[in-house]
């Protein structure tokens, strides 16, 4: 069951450029688990879009089927949402970002979703740098179905149920670098300091950008043998630095330091500012990122924050060099040849 | 020796190796036949292989019009020493077998009742020409130019026909004409010209044009105003998506800008091939996908999908022979009811059945009003034959004045004016409700599409009472959805009679044919073909007026009429089955055995018997 969100707001809500306040962006009351990590990261997402002043209509939210793909109707209540079949969420958005490019599509997905019934088609909406927003809930388990390993699980991590994983696990962030994402990042549903602005910079890419979020799943997962608990993941954690998302329009006001901090331009004229931490990575050397995030595996620690970005991304619209007027926009006049073209070729086939 | 004498009108076999370049002399063969003025049906039969199996090519030429398989071949043209054996077989007694006798025959397969010729094919190659693969191309085209001489043709027609066929590429054009005159002369000087069959200028082929039916389908999708068709490769489809490709780069390109209006995206397989379809569909965009057999198991879930949460879906599918692999370069009708009721739980998918490239222009551009109009998948299901075969059809035509209708949607003014929007409520009372397109209003008209199940204002529940009146509403859906498909044509024999023949798509053809020859013995029945799915109560009540009913149809089960069944509840005894699934197209000779077989009473057989007794009608 969904519920109404009750309609009643404080009259001092901040409104953005827009004039709209966070509420507007909001979905209804989430049926997840109370502490469930997908939750946290609805409202990031609430909140990133919210500071972003995007219209809302200007939005749609797609996922597939799990724990994870519920979330959407629990945010972004004026955005269409579309919940498709188990799996195959990258060709729904990938149908409808060919049909209207001007809409932001924001995907979500679990890691049951995404490493297993979806590869193929994750891979493949990666490797097209389909322009969306792709984010990963991902806790390592199949939560509805009651806490069955997923292909993100760790190997020898444990669910409640106790038994270790055998398998190794699928790293989502290493996959989508291999299939061409242009915008790789890893963070975690408790972190939002880091989350919100990487959803921001993922929003304003345009192509293809994963943010695998670590979300740890209160019933079945969040236990001490496993790797997807909230307190494995606050002790194992290193960021490769920090981001700061600084609007269109905006004046920057803080003080960079030179030397580890890189100013990226958007497409959309917005910038984000990184503050390295990490100094082996170079997030915009895509062989650096995959060694990177190899080191982390090794020594066991969860690499998080912007692991890649590819600054000269070109998306799949651009690629196919389709309308800029969108393609549901098109109407006869633009469509159809009409009848002389037919006899011209009636003739050719005679 | 008998021999079969008969001017416009006999069946040619050529058997060729695949991958020599066969094809397009054949081709010309036939478009000469045509330019003519005598109807001609070819069809490719070809092995699924990029070269060197055996491959055929079987032209009936016939000046009645009849364009189906007759069944039998009156002249066999052979240039495949692997499949001689079987070619010689084939050929009716006082027919006429043609081959290449650089290599003796081999004794045993000389037949005393087949009129036998050859032509020194690869020898006059050698001798003209030093680049073997000029030796192995010319080949064919030196055969067709023999066979001008020996079926009488006009050899005029046939360098016409070179010249067009190579515009643009001047230098082609003489080598080819040389090639024919090769062959030609050879024949002119050594063998006995005519033959007993040859063909005669005629005026029955009127304004028709030769066209196969996947090219129409990509025009149909091309006029119906596609702009995104995503697919995956796969036989006999793959051509459908291509003719798109290549007509939208010539008509779709915006002229200011060079940009295209359109986007064709080869997906990773047939999932996602319908679901980007689905999610073009629901953003407002018109979309198709194309596929066949295999194609339409892996699409099923996400037909289910697109039933239930009515999304609007335009899947063409191009049947072949199944199940599994099957027989993938070879035709049937056999996806009737995988397609009919496609995907788990209670579904109804709308079918169209086109049985000629007008057909298939027409339906093709039909299925997205219709889709969107319905706000449901629509499958056309043409075949192989259908598809890939030159067939003799009516011209394309498209009224200028023709408005796309895009069914029921709510616009951002309309929601702004307070018009009340659930996405299922049914507020015209035909079951259809309205749809917003993502991004119409900042704060109104969004809604949840979703495969679960929901309330009229398309919120999730769980509720039975919900789910079930949102189920039955499908189903009266399902009885508006019946006004607007195309209905079934019927042809009374204008005698009094109680037996029919009921058919669909590519067994049109064939079916004439079979009835006229049956009533020729003065056996009268009257016809209808079924041009959709939903049945027209027009179906039902022909059924009812008749004794006795043969559903032809393309596959071993009797699929068409298992859905007639179900659909009406009509009784076997009612509904009799006239079957073919060998993987060649219906031949009217067949329906016509299967029919006399009946009605003298043999269709109350055995269990092993009748299994014989289709297995003796099926390669006929």
């Amino acid at each position: 069951m969904s519920y109404q969100v009750p309609k009643f707001r404080h009259p001092g809500l901040p409104l953005n450029e827009l004039g709209y306040t966070k509420a507007d962006y909001e979905g209804a009351i989430s049926t997840l688990c109370a502490g469930c990590g997908h939750d946290s990261i609805s409202g990031a997402i609430v909140r990133a879009c919210h500071e972003m002043s995007i219209e809302p209509h200007k939005i749609a939210k797609l996922s597939g089927i799990g724990c994870s793909s519920k979330a959407p109707t629990y945010f972004l209540g004026n955005s269409h949402g579309f919940n498709a079949v188990h799996g195959r969420m990258p060709s729904v958005v990938t149908g409808a970002a060919l049909a209207n490019r001007e809409l932001l599509y924001m995907g979500v997905s679990g890691d049951g979703d995404t490493a297993s019934i979806g590869m193929g088609q994750f891979a493949h909406a990666a490797r097209r740098n389909l322009n969306m927003v792709y984010i990963v809930m991902n806790n390592g388990c199949y939560g509805l179905t009651k806490g069955q390993d997923s292909a993100t699980a760790d190997r020898g991590s444990a669910t409640k149920k106790g038994d270790p994983n055998i398998y190794s696990a699928i790293d989502l962030c290493g996959t989508a670098l291999q299939m061409g994402a242009t915008f790789v990042a890893r963070s975690f549903s408790g972190d939002k300091e880091q989350l919100v602005p990487l959803i921001k910079a993922a929003i304003s890419h345009r192509g293809f950008a994963l943010i695998d979020v670590v979300s740890p799943c209160v019933t079945f997962n969040n236990n001490p043998q496993s790797t997807k608990s909230y307190e494995f993941v606050r002790e194992h954690s290193e960021a490769t630095g920090t981001i700061d998302f600084v609007p269109l329009k905006k004046e920057i006001t803080a003080e960079y330091q030179a030397g580890q901090s890189y100013e990226v331009t958007m497409h959309d004229g917005s910038s984000i500012h990184l503050y390295k931490v990490d100094e082996t990575l170079d997030p915009f050397d895509r062989r650096s990122a995959i060694s990177t995030l190899e080191e982390h595996r090794y020594t066991g620690n969860i690499l998080t924050g912007l692991i890649y970005m590819n600054k000269d991304s070109r998306d799949l619209h651009e690629v196919m060099d389709t309308s800029q007027r969108p393609l549901n926009q098109l109407d006869e006049a633009d469509l159809c040849p009409g009848n002389k073209m037919l006899l011209n070729i009636n003739a050719s086939l005679r | 020796m008998s021999r079969l004498e008969s001017v416009n009108d006999f069946v040619i076999k050529f058997a060729n190796v695949n991958g020599t370049g066969s094809a397009s002399a054949n081709n010309l063969f036939a478009k000469a036949i045509f330019r003519m003025g005598i109807p001609v049906s070819p069809k490719n039969i070809f092995p699924s292989n990029i070269q060197g199996l055996p491959t055929w090519y079987e032209v009936r030429i016939n000046d009645r019009g009849y364009l189906g398989r007759r069944g039998g071949i009156d002249i066999a043209l052979s240039v495949n020493p692997q499949s001689m054996a079987q070619d010689i077989r084939e050929v009716e007694p006082g027919g006429y077998f043609i081959y290449d006798n650089t290599k003796p025959l081999d004794l045993r397969l000389l037949r005393d009742d087949v009129n036998i010729i050859g032509i020194p094919l690869t020898q006059i190659c050698n001798e003209q020409y030093d680049d073997p693969r000029q030796r192995q191309l010319f080949k064919n085209v030196i055969y067709v130019g023999a066979l001008a001489a020996l079926l009488d043709m006009d050899f005029k027609v046939l360098t016409a026909l070179v010249g067009d066929q190579f515009k643009g590429k001047k230098k082609l054009v003489l080598p080819n004409i040389h090639a024919l005159e090769l062959g030609h002369q050879y024949a002119r000087t050594h063998l006995d010209c005519p033959i007993g069959i040859r063909v005669e200028q005629s005026d029955k082929v009127g304004d028709k044009i030769l066209l196969d039916g996947n090219t129409a389908l990509g025009l149909g999708a091309l006029y119906g105003g596609a702009t995104v068709a995503a697919w995956y490769p796969i036989t006999p489809s793959t051509s459908v998506v291509e003719a798109f490709e290549k007509y939208a780069k010539r008509v779709r390109i915006d002229p200011g800008t060079g940009q295209r209006n359109y986007a064709i995206v080869q997906a990773e397989d047939e999932l996602s091939a319908i679901g980007m379809a689905i999610g073009a569909s629901w953003n407002g965009a018109r979309a198709f996908t194309a596929t066949s057999g295999p194609g339409v198991s892996l699409m099923s879930e996400f037909l289910g999908l697109a039933y239930f949460a009515e999304i609007p879906t335009v899947l063409f599918n191009v049947q072949r022979a199944g199940p599994s692999t099957g027989m993938p370069t070879r035709t049937q009708q056999s996806d009737i009811l995988a397609c009919a009721y496609a995907s788990h739980g209670d579904t109804k998918q709308v079918l169209l059945f086109p049985s000629t490239p007008k057909e298939c222009f027409d339906f093709g551009a039909m299925s997205f009003d219709l889709a969107e109009r319905l706000q449901t998948p629509i499958i056309l299901m043409t075949d192989l034959d259908l598809g890939m075969n030159d067939n003799m059809s009516e011209p394309l035509a498209w009224d200028d004045e023709r408005k796309y209708d895009r069914g029921k949607v709510i616009t951002a003014e309309q929601l702004e004016s307070g018009v009340e929007f659930g996405r299922y409520l049914d507020v015209d009372g035909d079951a259809i409700c309205y749809r917003t397109y993502p991004g119409t209003h900042p704060t109104k008209g969004a809604f949840f599409t979703r495969g679960t199940s929901r309330d009229e204002y398309a919120v999730y529940t769980e509720k039975g009472e919900a789910y079930e009146a949102n189920m039955l509403r499908l189903l009266r859906k399902w009885d508006t959805i019946n006004e607007h498909v195309p209905p079934p044509i019927t042809h009374d024999c204008g005698r009094e009679t109680d037996t029919a023949v009921l058919f669909f798509g590519t067994s049109e053809e064939s079916s004439r044919e079979a009835l006229d020859s049956l009533a020729a013995e003065n056996i009268f029945m009257n016809a209808m073909r079924v041009r959709a799915f939903p049945f027209n109560d027009e179906v039902q009540k022909f059924i009812e007026r008749h004794k006795q009913v043969f559903v032809i149809e393309q596959n071993r089960d009797a699929q068409f009429r298992t859905l007639l069944m179900a659909e009406f509840e009509f009784g076997p005894d009612i509904l009799k089955s006239v079957l073919c699934f060998d993987g060649t197209p219906i031949s009217a000779r067949n329906i016509r055995k299967q029919i006399k077989k009946h009605l003298n009473g043999d269709n109350v057989l055995p269990l092993h018997r009748k299994i014989a007794s289709i297995r003796a009608g099926e390669s006929q």
